[in-house]
């Protein structure tokens, strides 16, 4: 009896050995959180994509490999977007989404496992991709006079370095919109920063919270109060201490930027959010505007970018664009820097040079391709030629973008990635412990001298 | 058809051909040495693939990582000890050292104390397996996966709000206090993470302790106990002496897991609130700030810290080893 219990346990043992065993490869193996990123085997690098034999109906067959951040509602908006490509041409577009994006690229710059066409975290990040020679140079690859044309200059500008176009722009957002639910908030836009603090002091004392904000992103946890600082600073302290301040010149110990901090500090303090700091700390930023929808409303105003809408109709089943959700633009907070808007956009490039991959970014260029993702909502476009908006709100913020007095776009993202994430972090540690400001500036201080470097 | 199922026909065929192939080789080169020669090269010939493997995969980036901390972000120009001068004074990288010193501490002292806890109770009751294998299964789930299943068990909800996180659930319908932030609050996330980490190597030590305490001769025990030894005195005076191997091997083990602690950080909070651990420090150094010298010093620290629990262990083998 004995003797077969022993014989019982030694194999448990040693299956147990194995399974340890097996279980440390795979955990090794997988450090991103990206459970569609396929095999590096399944990237077709050029030499192994199949040579591109035009069939009798002129179409290219093959595959173009594409990485993105989206996933969900935007990933179906995208395949939706390249379905009239692939019909067309007869290659397959296969998309990975990931939200550690950067170091998935950063990680392929230095192995050489590349996608076909990807896109770029940022301009910064694209530039540094670009000057390591991994971007094509787009000038070969597209209509450049057509593009310029039909792109805004600022635009272009961005997705140029040194020279030389590497990247484009195939959806865009205004970011710095202050969402709310007409049917409970009635007042009309505030026309400056101040009649925006009494209202919100009004709600209060009616004893509702103001404002909902929700920070969290995974790895990239924060952004959303780094669009809220950009904001800030540029309608407080001006277009000057804002490319300044992204440049790595200006302090961020500067009384400007300290302001900015206290200023977004108001809104995220315990009785001014929904749920209190905690919320905003443990809330996804793509659920964080629900509480607009309940009843009794948690909250009366929330700000984010443009897209945003996707996520509240995604959610909220029912509800439409002009009846149950509006925005108002962020309002002026110095009469100075008055009309500045914020916006981003979403920046693409190609790593090689493949027939698929040419096809793909001159359609996605088009305004054919991008009016189909702002036709399912949204996107702005970021082609002049797209005006297809489905509803009032979506037509009005591409109206923001078009007619901005001044147009910057998204400070964090064109701050090197060290400082970006560190900002992130900042945001994070802001909203806990609104006390540590004068530490946490100081600190992202010194990432400013180490970073720009 | 798919060049995957080619190279995987390649890869099933043609390894145990080579392998196969090597050994026939190797019978023929030895055939040409003396007869006296041959039990001696032997060995070696036969040892040679997984030594030229072992140099290769560990050995050379070893050596190569420890080359490119002393280099900078681009490993062009040489840095001196600068980036190391970074890895002890910069306050993210400080606050990352203590963190894992936490986890070295508790994620041994719960892991390896429930496991012995539960090794010597489960060894009394009749559903022994059954309770072992509730312990153990956790193990089999992939870190990741474990992160995302205490996400939810953690989750966090306003309060009011129906609580959707199984705790918070408890804590707020039990004790009527507000919910708790587990992944947040400063003081409770780190050991929020651990937790998580020692219910899924728990099992690990109790498998390990478990087989340790079978190998003690019942008639010991038994001995003791006709003597008059109570039960607690059995466990100090007999049980724990002849298990202290046992344990010293898997507390060793349970430390360099602490120190390779990274999925459960990465998937659970990013090392965001204070929660970072030196592996994530790494990570973000060389895939989000492509920093490869300061991402190398942190390896090297994390390695230099880890080999001398490697060299106790070696040491305890070879004890073993000579006591047979």
């Amino acid at each position: 009896m004995r003797e077969k219990h022993r014989t019982a346990l030694t194999w448990f043992t040693i299956s147990t050995v194995a399974l340890l065993v097996a279980a440390a490869c795979g955990a090794g193996a997988t450090p991103t959180l990206s459970p569609a990123t396929p095999t590096p085997g399944a990237t077709p690098t050029p030499a192994e994509t199949p040579a591109a034999t035009p069939t009798p109906e002129g179409k290219i067959g093959g595959t173009v490999s594409v990485y993105g951040t989206w996933g969900g509602s935007e990933q179906e908006s995208f395949m939706a977007m390249v379905k009239p490509f692939e019909d067309q041409t007869g290659v397959t577009v296969q998309y990975t989404g990931t939200r550690d994006l950067n170091a998935v690229l950063i990680t392929g710059v230095a192995s050489g496992i590349l996608p076909d066409l990807a896109g770029l975290p940022g301009p910064g990040q694209m530039a540094q991709f670009a000057k390591a020679g991994k971007l094509i140079d787009l000038s070969t690859v597209l209509d450049v006079p057509k593009y310029t044309s039909e792109t805004s200059a600022g635009f272009v500008g961005l997705g140029t370095v040194d020279g030389t176009l590497v990247g484009v722009f195939i959806k865009s957002a205004v970011k710095g919109l202050i969402w709310f639910n007409p049917k409970v908030y009635t007042a009309g836009a505030p026309a400056t920063w101040d009649a925006l603090t009494a209202e919100a002091d009004r709600i209060k004392a009616a004893g509702t919270t103001p404002w909902c904000v929700g920070l969290e992103s995974g790895a990239a946890s924060g952004w959303p109060g780094t669009d809220w600082i950009e904001d800030i600073i540029l309608r407080q302290s001006g277009p000057e201490v804002y490319d300044k301040w992204v440049a790595g010149q200006q302090k961020w110990t500067s009384p400007e930027i300290k302001a900015a901090f206290e200023t977004f500090g108001k809104v995220v303090a315990g009785d001014s959010v929904y749920g209190g700091p905690t919320a905003v700390l443990s809330t996804n930023f793509g659920d964080a505007g629900n509480p607009l929808f309940t009843s009794p409303p948690g909250c009366y105003f929330h700000h984010q970018a443009s897209f945003i809408t996707d996520f509240f109709v995604k959610a909220n089943p029912g509800i439409v664009a002009g009846t149950d959700f509006d925005f108002f633009p962020f309002p002026d907070i110095n009469s100075t820097y008055a009309g500045a808007v914020t916006g981003a956009g979403d920046l693409f490039g190609m790593f090689h040079d493949t027939p698929q991959a040419r096809a793909l970014m001159q359609y996605l260029v088009t305004a054919e391709a991008q009016s189909i993702w702002v036709g399912r909502g949204g996107a702005l476009s970021g082609n002049k030629n797209v005006t297809n908006y489905p509803d009032e709100t979506s037509r009005r913020s591409a109206e923001i973008l078009a007619n901005a007095k001044v147009f910057r776009f998204d400070g964090s993202d064109l701050m090197p990635e060290q400082m970006n994430s560190a900002f992130w972090k900042a945001m994070l540690d802001f909203t806990q412990d609104q006390s540590k400001l004068d530490e946490i500036l100081a600190s992202l201080d010194l990432v400013q001298a180490d970073a720009y470097q | 058809m798919d060049p995957r199922l080619l190279t995987a026909a390649v890869v099933v065929v043609g390894v145990p051909a080579v392998l196969i192939g090597y050994i026939v080789a190797t019978e023929q080169v030895l055939r040409l040495l003396p007869e006296r020669h041959r039990p001696r090269a032997r060995p070696w010939l036969w040892l040679l693939p997984a030594l030229l493997f072992l140099f290769v995969f560990l050995v050379y980036p070893m050596l190569n990582t420890i080359v490119l901390s002393f280099q900078d972000r681009y490993s062009v120009g040489w840095v001196g000890l600068a980036n190391y001068e970074f890895v002890f004074t910069n306050a993210a990288t400080l606050g990352s050292i203590k963190n894992n010193v936490l986890w070295l501490v508790f994620l041994t002292g719960i892991a390896v104390g429930a496991g012995l806890l539960i090794a010597i109770l489960a060894d009394r009751v009749r559903y022994e397996s059954l309770a072992k294998t509730v312990i153990f299964v956790p193990l089999g789930i992939s870190f990741v996966a474990a992160g995302v299943i205490w996400r939810f068990m953690y989750a966090w909800r306003p309060p009011g709000e129906p609580q959707t996180g199984t705790l918070n659930a408890a804590v707020t319908s039990l004790t009527g206090a507000g919910p708790i932030a587990f992944l947040i609050e400063p003081m409770i996330n780190n050991f929020a993470l651990i937790a998580v980490g020692a219910w899924m190597w728990t099992g690990f030590c109790m498998v390990i302790l478990s087989a340790g305490l079978k190998g003690i001769n019942p008639e010991l025990l038994e001995a003791a106990r006709v003597d008059g030894a109570g039960e607690w005195q059995v466990f100090r005076g007999i049980i724990l002496p002849l298990l202290l191997p046992t344990i010293a091997v898997v507390s060793t083990t349970m430390v360099i897991t602490a120190l390779k602690a990274f999925d459960v950080v990465y998937v659970m909070t990013n090392g965001n609130f204070d929660t970072e651990v030196m592996a994530n420090r790494m990570y973000k150094e060389m895939f989000n700030f492509s920093n490869f010298g300061r991402a190398s010093a942190i390896a090297v620290v994390l390695l230099l810290a880890i080999v001398p629990v490697m060299l106790a262990n070696i040491r305890r083998f070879q004890e073993q080893e000579a006591l047979r």
